[in-house]
């Protein structure tokens, strides 16, 4: 394999570990003036509130790493969808600085708790409207990007801004099930259940949509019996996942809902992966066009194969020092 | 709206704008995360409380603070795209991969055991929760080394190549990271981090030293602050020096600007124009106030060394003298009078009336945000005064933005401006009340206060914290 191709797959892990991660707390946020009572939003902040900043951190690895060994593709995505990335980046602050707001006022707490639920979702939204943009296609000159300024703004693309948002909602829930008791857990898991059928009804109507966007995509799937048989397990292995989803949550189980709704993330994004490889941008940019010289890719390759590891370990070291049900009341006291 | 601009000025507002409220928060956090480190490392090798006790003070407004730093920060690593995608395109086989390095080595690290830091000390123990803290720290220098690397190289760039798409290619790594100005670079901004720290922290000390010179928390920070900048501010002043005499050689233009020196000395010394205003029209500084031999001891080491004037450079090569002829001096005039404090810190010690010396208390309190306004005047010196190139000498600003049109950065700039002011205005409001509050043995345990239902008992480890006031 060679050198670009490898970088693509280690970008691609960043951008899923991001989307599964920060998916869940800012599901938890999309969720959080649902919950019911204050104290109950207390007890959902406080599951998420010592590891967003790690999950937020693959945000920056997955940008950072684009403008380092892709800088091409960096150059035409960003002016590309130059509205939607800057409303996600100011709701992320928005919602960023109520973990700490949040609990140094009593009578504005009001506020940052409206400032969580709107920056989350509207940071889902506008990551599902980027996703949906990027895959429509982006119209490219030379080395620049050449469309308008609105050419993000499709029918397409708001329908998988609002799929984006549903999933990490429902990826909200499923964590809010696994972290909580009483009250929350119960509330979260009757909504894990509608939108995990919301979920996987995105899910069915974007892939639907996909092959029809662009010829590629319908060749990479239709192009003939044994081309479908290759790429085949992904939606049999989707359809395991829901049911193993729905069983799980009817069920009353605590972590299987979570890790199911996280291999669904997953399986979709293998899907994506399949429709893209080998174009970074569809439909003209590839991987080797975009990737940056051989040198730049092995420098960052060196320290990425030692630090990555070092990061998986450490990561989840945290996550195991605040595992176990997060109590009413108690955060972590 | 804003069809008459001019794009890239708009957008060079825009990255000033993001990028000047950005570093006030790493500048603070890197010198709180050290000084969190040290006190924590005092509390466990003394088992004096009061060390604990401001731990625990100042790592809940680090927590407000290292929150906006990282908020702030996912929109600087975005911002190159967005604005500059002509300069990420070129640049990004050299500067990208150094930027990977800082997530990848600093920002994970401060992350990961950040929430250690701030939660976990009953869930991990106190060593493994020094160890947290000790990451921390160590994560954020890692940060500043990157980060630095990649301003120096855009200001010192070698090691590179350019190949036929017009990118810069690396050649060698080395070179590029260890770049001439990097090293001074580094020191200078860690310095300045540390100092900026020390007159918070010192100025919050001195603040409850005026309402009650018993507070031992208060003591603590006033006479270890004041030990900073003691120390630090000698050596951030020598290292300044070192860092103008680098830039002498390699930025000559900027030097000539931040001096208002207009023209060569060829046949005579140069002076220190201590004050005047540098006229860009004229090419003269007007109403100088000459300190004569000085511009050539401190810029040479020599009584009559010459140094190029703005004049033997292109017109179309300068930076704006008027701005940075004064932020330079604000910035010197401020580490001056930190250094000021210190040695009258030093003889107050001597006589023994540190705690009691009201004066010395006010003053540093005058001084608490000093460190903030030196670092950005600092930083507007040095990058408007590699203008007008984004790298020095070889891609000039205005051929690195975006094709994106004047209302777009305009739009984006409004929302930034408007919404920077709103969440950090309330976060700086947090911080102060949070400084407002004496420091006190019942130090609150973490930086959440959330509703606390009934049947919550302190930890072991707080028990036995509590000491006798001197006051009571």
């Amino acid at each position: 394999m060679d050198l670009a191709v490898l970088w693509a797959f280690l970008i691609a892990f960043a951008v899923v570990a991001y989307v599964i991660l920060d998916g869940f707390d800012l599901g938890t946020g999309i969720l959080f003036p649902f919950l019911g009572r204050d104290e109950s939003r207390d007890t959902a902040m406080n599951s998420v509130a010592p590891i967003w900043d790690g999950n937020e951190t693959w945000l920056i690895l997955g940008g950072g790493g684009l403008f380092a060994v892709f800088p091409l593709a960096y150059a035409i995505i960003m002016p590309a969808l130059y509205a939607p990335i800057i409303a996600m980046l100011l709701a992320l602050i928005f919602r960023g600085v109520a973990f700490e707001y949040r609990f140094k006022t009593v009578r504005g707490r009001w506020m940052w708790d409206v400032s969580f639920f709107v920056g989350s979702l509207t940071a889902a939204f506008c990551q599902g409207i980027a996703l949906g943009a990027l895959v429509q296609g982006i119209e490219v000159e030379g080395r620049a990007y050449a469309g308008g300024w609105f050419d993000w703004l499709t029918p397409f693309s708001l329908a998988t801004g609002v799929a984006v948002v549903v999933g990490y909602a429902l990826l909200g829930a499923t964590w809010l099930v696994m972290k909580t008791e009483g009250d929350v857990h119960d509330i979260a898991r009757r909504y894990a259940f509608a939108l995990a059928v919301g979920t996987l009804g995105a899910i069915g109507g974007v892939s639907l949509w996909m092959p029809f966007l662009q010829p590629e995509f319908y060749s990479r799937w239709f192009a003939s019996v044994p081309q479908f048989m290759t790429v085949a397990w992904v939606p049999v292995l989707l359809v395991v996942v829901a049911i193993s989803l729905f069983q799980s949550l009817a069920t009353g189980k605590h972590h299987r809902p979570f890790l199911s709704a996280l291999a669904l993330f997953v399986l979709c994004f293998v899907g994506l992966g399949i429709n893209f490889y080998p174009n970074i941008i569809p439909p003209d940019v590839t991987i080797w066009q975009a990737a940056a010289p051989e040198s730049s890719l092995i420098f960052l390759l060196v320290g990425a194969s030692v630090l990555i590891p070092v990061i998986l370990i450490y990561t989840g070291f945290a996550y195991w020092i605040f595992r176990g049900k997060v109590r009413e009341g108690e955060g972590y006291h | 709206m804003f069809e008459g601009f001019d794009p890239v000025n708009l957008a060079r507002f825009q990255f000033a704008f993001t990028v000047s409220f950005h570093i006030i928060f790493p500048a603070f956090t890197i010198g709180l995360a050290s000084y969190l480190a040290v006190l924590e490392g005092l509390w466990l090798a003394t088992g004096k409380p009061v060390y604990m006790d401001t731990f625990k003070y100042w790592v809940k407004i680090f927590a407000v603070s290292f929150g906006m730093g990282v908020v702030s920060g996912i929109v600087m690593s975005y911002q190159f795209g967005t604005n500059w995608s002509v300069f990420s395109d070129k640049t990004g086989p050299i500067l990208g991969p150094l930027m990977g390095y800082e997530v990848l080595s600093a920002f994970f690290l401060e992350a990961g055991f950040l929430g250690i830091m701030l939660f976990g000390q009953k869930k991990v123990g106190n060593k493994l929760h020094f160890f947290a803290t000790v990451v921390v720290a160590v994560g954020t220098l890692f940060s500043a080394f990157w980060i630095l690397s990649v301003n120096s190289w855009m200001q010192t760039p070698q090691g590179y190549g350019i190949n036929a798409d017009g990118q810069f290619v690396p050649e060698d790594w080395w070179a590029i990271v260890f770049n001439p100005s990097f090293p001074y670079r580094l020191v200078h901004m860690v310095l300045a981090a540390y100092l900026t720290t020390a007159f918070v922290v010192g100025g919050v000390g001195a603040f409850h030293l005026l309402r009650n010179r018993y507070n031992a928390s208060a003591r603590t920070m006033f006479s270890m602050a004041l030990w900073m900048a003691v120390i630090v501010a000698p050596l951030q002043i020598v290292a300044g020096d070192f860092h103008g005499v680098n830039t002498l050689e390699h930025q000559p233009a900027k030097i000539a600007a931040m001096e208002g020196h207009f023209e060569t000395n060829t046949d005579h010394p140069m002076p220190l124009t201590l004050f005047g205003i540098p006229n860009m029209e004229t090419g003269r500084t007007d109403y100088a106030l000459d300190v004569p031999y000085l511009g050539s001891l401190i810029l040479t080491h020599s009584l009559d060394g010459v140094v190029r004037g703005l004049n033997e450079f292109p017109r179309d090569e300068w930076p704006n003298s008027t701005v940075v002829f004064w932020t330079f001096r604000v910035m010197v005039a401020i580490g001056f009078a930190m250094l000021g404090i210190g040695l009258w810190s030093l003889w107050k010690r001597f006589r023994g009336t540190l705690y009691e010396s009201s004066w010395l208390q006010r003053a540093m309190i005058l001084m608490s945000p000093m460190g903030f306004v030196a670092v950005l005047c600092g930083w507007v010196t040095t990058e408007m005064g590699r203008q007008p190139f984004t790298v020095y000498g070889l891609l000039r600003t205005a051929e690195s933005h975006s094709p994106i049109s004047a209302p777009a950065v305009g739009a984006s700039l409004v929302a930034f401006i408007v919404v920077y002011f709103l969440l950090f205005g309330a976060g700086t409001f947090y911080i102060l009340r949070l400084m407002g509050k004496a420091p006190s043995p019942y130090e609150e345990d973490t930086p959440h206060q959330p509703t606390r239902t009934a049947g919550i008992t302190p930890a072991p480890s707080l028990e036995g914290h509590r000491i006798p006031d001197p006051a009571e």
